[in-house]
């Protein structure tokens, strides 16, 4: 193991998966010269050069659709979203285009591509650039959805993303980019998608989570286990495909749920899973599932605005005090 | 630790309790499984038991007063348990009790029915404080709606069935009064208290269940939009009674050293459950998808109460004797009168039987008491003239009117078993048979 941030997890699946694939390539606004927005691919344009590093203009429906085009010319195309607020432009290339190719094409082309880039609100970046935008690409059959919370997911499940054949949104979070944690050195560590990851074991309520999240659900559990309370943090890890094995377990396990979500409520990744979860765990429900999630209303700029706005510890501790009637 | 004492429903139908009268008073010791209180219900009169140990702290509910299943109407508590958050329910009690109970605002102070003088005194202070908790401890408690349902979680309802406890006899402690898992784990832990038979349920080899053909399902759908939804006809029989009444008073002699006696409803009670041995069809609950046909005959026999009618059963009258089906009645009968019968002593039986003898009617008919598929309406002997062997002659004579769910039972059916009852009657040495 080796400590390393979130950030470096990703340059190092990044490269590996270079290493490995010649087909891999990385498209984006200021990922070469610049190494990245966020410095995820820092050190690529040298290792790999501008054939396979590629800086794009700031024009995100144009080189989405050309990665697009790529893909179904046989490459493997990362592209890098400077944040997925931005990826509204090209929305229309990921959705109509990317999760559609292979069932519209009867198979002939399979889309193996990854669209990156950080999701949520990071600090003070007002409404239009704190959307948390998981639902946008989990709503639509076609494409899988990842959202990693850790430095060793982050690693683990981009290689895995990489390696599919499919169209992956792969939401990574601006404020975990210097989040350190412990990373398997293995450069064949790959986490398959679709698994969740139980990040804290407790018997008495389920917090339901994924992304950047999981930290405000541990943060949260630590406040109850003072009180007595123990909680089990679930990290969907990704949202499409859904581990729903795992979420039945652990309700089977604590019989009450939390939900927590970064995004807004209506329509929301907890609209889906709660239904989830009542189709085939009712009998073991022992109270009405709540969700935690952003205020329905678009981010605020002020900071205190903004700061009762986004979920926090405190509401999840108040939302699981009352699915557990105390 | 503190135990609530609820009105719990103590039959299948219950939703509001009165109180008749608390075996135990304030102060008193309690173990679990005391009897506390005797409670009317719809049917009867039911002992309510204790589910925990102490000290009977609070009495809400006096003597006379009605409340809800599921209000609280007591607390047992530890001597030094502080019991106040529970105290606030009594506004919502008392208040049922005063409206619900006359006798309970004469008896004692009419403002204060449920609040005893001493509680009075060390609660005057906090009228305002236990304002707040009151409403949220009332309506903690009331896990039955009117309707009947039981508010529980899926989960508490899975586990309840799993360990057979009947969610209606557990205290919810979550909103609403819901009844939620640690609930049922702590009523598998403590034990609800056994008599939970609500009703009485035959044993599997007591009984035959013949799958309904779809010319019987048709019959049935068809006499149920016609007639209602138990499709009745009748079937009337008169008889010639001399030969019962020969028995009857050769019987009583030979009992009159022990001073017992047995009566003509008693004899045509053991004759019909012989005539039902032989007729199965006719011993049988109509369920739709099959009919329960009976090897056991359990005879409910209608008893006139002050104010409505019960029918105790005498379970297996197939192998009881004359004596003993009359004593069984008589018994049953007079605890019916007193509203002390059990769910399980007026439930489950196959058929029944009403007399109206005694009142003079010369013939009626009865109502079936569903799933039964039939019952008999007995009435009186009559002295009437009728002609054997082409004299007319003076016979004491009876007729009987069986109403018949024609779903379960045909024309033909019906009046063979009533053939079959007659040939009994006329010639009772035929019930040996």
């Amino acid at each position: 193991m080796a400590v390393m941030t979130y950030r470096e997890a990703l340059n190092q699946a990044l490269r590996e998966e270079m290493e490995r694939d010649p087909d891999v390539f990385l498209i984006g606004e200021e990922v070469a010269e610049y190494d990245g927005a966020y410095k995820v691919s820092k050190g690529l344009l040298d290792e790999f050069g501008d054939q396979r590093v590629v800086d794009s203009p700031i024009s995100e429906l144009g080189f989405t659709g050309m990665s697009v085009g790529a893909a179904m010319a046989g490459l493997r195309p990362v592209v890098e979203f400077m944040t997925f607020n931005f990826a509204f432009l090209a929305i229309d290339q990921v959705i109509n285009s990317a999760a559609k190719m292979y069932y519209m094409s009867e198979g002939q082309f399979p889309m193996p591509i990854v669209f990156r880039g950080p999701t949520g609100a990071a600090l003070q970046l007002s409404a239009q650039h704190s959307q948390a935008c998981e639902t946008y690409y989990s709503h639509a059959p076609g494409c899988k959805v990842v959202t990693p919370g850790t430095p060793a997911d982050a690693k683990g499940l981009l290689k895995a993303a990489i390696r599919d054949n499919d169209p992956v949104a792969f939401m990574e979070g601006e404020l975990l980019y210097n989040f350190k944690g412990e990373v398997p050195e293995d450069d064949d560590f790959v986490i398959p998608l679709g698994v969740a990851d139980l990040k804290r074991e407790g018997s008495d309520v389920s917090i339901v989570t994924h992304g950047k999240m999981i930290h405000v659900a541990l943060q949260a559990a630590g406040k109850l286990e003072k009180d007595g309370i123990e909680a089990d943090v679930l990290d969907l890890r990704t949202i499409r495909p859904l581990d729903m094995d795992a979420i039945v377990e652990t309700v089977k396990k604590t019989n009450r749920v939390v939900y927590l979500e970064e995004g807004w409520p209506y329509a929301g990744t907890g609209a889906q899973i709660v239904t989830m979860i009542q189709e085939e765990a009712f009998d073991h429900l022992d109270a009405p599932i709540l969700r935690v999630t952003q205020a329905d209303i678009p981010m605020p700029y002020a900071k205190n605005l903004e700061m009762l706005a986004k979920p926090s510890a405190d509401h999840v501790v108040e939302a699981v005090r009352k699915v557990l009637y105390r | 630790m503190i135990t609530k004492v609820h009105m719990e429903a103590l039959s299948p139908t219950m939703e509001e309790g009165q109180l008749v009268q608390w075996l135990k008073s304030e102060g008193d010791d309690i173990s679990n499984g005391d009897i506390l209180a005797e409670i009317e219900t719809d049917k009867a009169t039911m002992e309510l038991v204790a589910r925990g140990d102490g000290v009977l702290r609070r009495i809400f509910l006096d003597a006379g007063g009605t409340a809800e299943v599921g209000a609280v109407i007591g607390v047992i508590a530890g001597a030094d348990d502080d019991i106040s958050s529970v105290e606030g329910a009594s506004g919502g009690v008392s208040a049922g009790a005063a409206a619900g109970s006359t006798e309970a605002a004469s008896a004692t102070e009419p403002a204060e029915a449920a609040t005893p003088p001493a509680a009075k005194a060390e609660s005057g202070q906090k009228e305002d404080a236990a304002a707040a908790p009151a409403v949220e401890v009332a309506h903690m408690d009331a896990p039955e709606s009117t309707t009947g349902r039981v508010k529980a979680s899926p989960v508490a309802r899975r586990l309840a069935e799993e360990a057979g406890i009947e969610l209606s006899r557990i205290a919810g402690s979550g909103p609403g009064g819901r009844i939620v898992k640690r609930d049922v784990e702590k009523a598998k832990e403590e034990g609800v208290s056994a008599p939970a038979p609500s009703s009485w349920a035959p044993a599997a080899d007591e009984y035959e269940d013949v799958s309904t053909s779809q010319m019987r399902k048709a019959i049935a759908k068809r006499l149920v939009q016609s007639i209602g939804p138990v499709p009745t006809f009748y079937l009337t029989v008169d008889l010639d009674m001399s030969r019962v009444i020969e028995a009857r008073k050769s019987i009583n002699a030979m009992l009159e050293s022990e001073g017992r006696k047995v009566s003509i409803n008693d004899i045509v009670l053991k004759a019909v459950a012989g005539a039902l041995r032989q007729h199965p069809n006719c011993n049988a609950h109509w369920h739709g998808d099959y009919v329960r046909r009976f090897n056991a005959v359990h005879l409910g026999v209608a008893v006139a109460i002050d104010d409505g009618l019960i029918t105790p059963v005498v379970r297996n009258a197939h192998q009881k004797g004359l004596i003993q089906i009359g004593a069984e009645v008589r018994e049953m009968a007079a605890r019916a009168r007193e509203k002390r019968l059990k769910p399980e002593e007026y439930t489950g039986a196959t058929f029944s039987v009403s007399n109206l003898g005694m009142f003079g009617i010369h013939e009626f008919t009865a109502i079936i008491n569903p799933p039964e598929a039939g019952i008999l309406a007995v009435g009186g002997i009559e002295e009437t003239p009728v002609v054997v062997d082409g004299d007319v002659v003076v016979r004491p004579r009876m007729r009987m009117t069986m109403s018949c769910d024609h779903r379960v039972i045909d024309g033909a059916q019906g009046s063979r078993f009533l053939q079959t009852l007659k040939t009994m009657l006329e010639e009772p040495t035929a019930i040996l048979l």
